[in-house]
């Protein structure tokens, strides 16, 4: 569980800063380089790129280089979070299928039996 | 650029079970409210039972202790002992809507010396950032991701202490 409850935890910590929401909000238009990103937001420019910083490991975006300019984009594994849910959700689910089967199994046949 | 395109990787995972693919199927679709954990359901109190539907077109949901049923989706495709795809149409608000289908398939090979091995695949996942996808739409607001991402901290943190 400490897999899904870090990742939540990084993420949820990322989007809690108002000018991160801000930043992210944007991407989800489409990629932007920085300076497009800093310009009508209140903080400064370094700023900004510290932002987009916590953003990418918090797994939410990620960034390429385009001649000198540097671009973000929402990363496309970045639904991160409700990835890692339906990850931990499946892999939760066949150990426990598996040891409900080894059960049956152990304790004779009782798959016909009903709850 | 509006179109931005978002493809998570599907979610695979596996395991390999000691019973017989008719079995494992059987165990698989007949028994589930006996295995699925209770700590993934979406129900706003914990479930007595989880349900499948032995049929394409069939359903699979939760029951609640008061008797409600909390629709997860449709099984899109029934091969019994071998194959299975079920329909994942909860969204990204943790809400069933039947406008949304992303495709859980599983296979069920048989291995030598009686065992069996399940692959399940869970695919479309971009679909949960898609259109007007809640996942986008909410990201802001209590009700929307970070909710949902609370409640992931907050069970995860319950799960753990």
């Amino acid at each position: 569980m400490s897999r899904r409850s870090s990742s939540a935890a990084t993420a949820l910590a990322a989007l809690a800063d108002p000018t991160r929401r801000e930043l992210f909000e944007r991407l989800r238009a489409g990629p932007r380089a920085v300076g497009e990103l800093a310009r009508g937001v209140t903080v400064s420019r370094p700023a900004v790129s510290q932002h987009l910083a916590v953003l990418k490991a918090a797994g939410l975006v990620r960034d390429t280089a385009a001649g000198t300019r540097r671009v973000y984009e929402i990363d496309p594994k970045g639904l991160g979070a409700i990835r890692a849910w339906l990850d931990d959700m499946w892999g939760g689910a066949l150990q426990s299928f598996s040891a409900e089967l080894d059960k049956e199994i152990e304790d004779g046949d009782k798959t016909n039996n009903s709850n | 650029m509006s179109n931005l395109e978002i493809r998570p990787a599907p979610v695979r995972r596996s395991v390999v079970v000691k019973a017989g693919v008719e079995r494992s199927f059987a165990a698989f679709t007949g028994n589930i409210g006996r295995w699925w954990p209770k700590s993934h359901t979406i129900g706003s109190s914990p479930p007595v039972n989880v349900v499948m539907e032995g049929r394409a077109g069939g359903r699979w949901y939760e029951v609640s202790a008061d008797g409600g049923e909390c629709e997860w989706g449709k099984v899109l495709l029934w091969e019994p002992p071998t194959r299975l795809i079920l329909g994942w149409q909860v969204n990204g608000n943790w809400k069933y809507d039947p406008a949304f289908v992303t495709e859980v398939e599983i296979v069920f090979t048989a291995l030598e010396g009686g065992g069996t091995r399940v692959d399940l695949e869970h695919r479309n996942l971009e679909r949960f950032g898609d259109r007007a996808g809640p996942v986008r739409d909410a990201i802001g607001s209590d009700g929307g991701w970070l909710g949902i991402l609370r409640s992931f901290a907050a069970n995860a943190e319950a799960s753990e202490g």
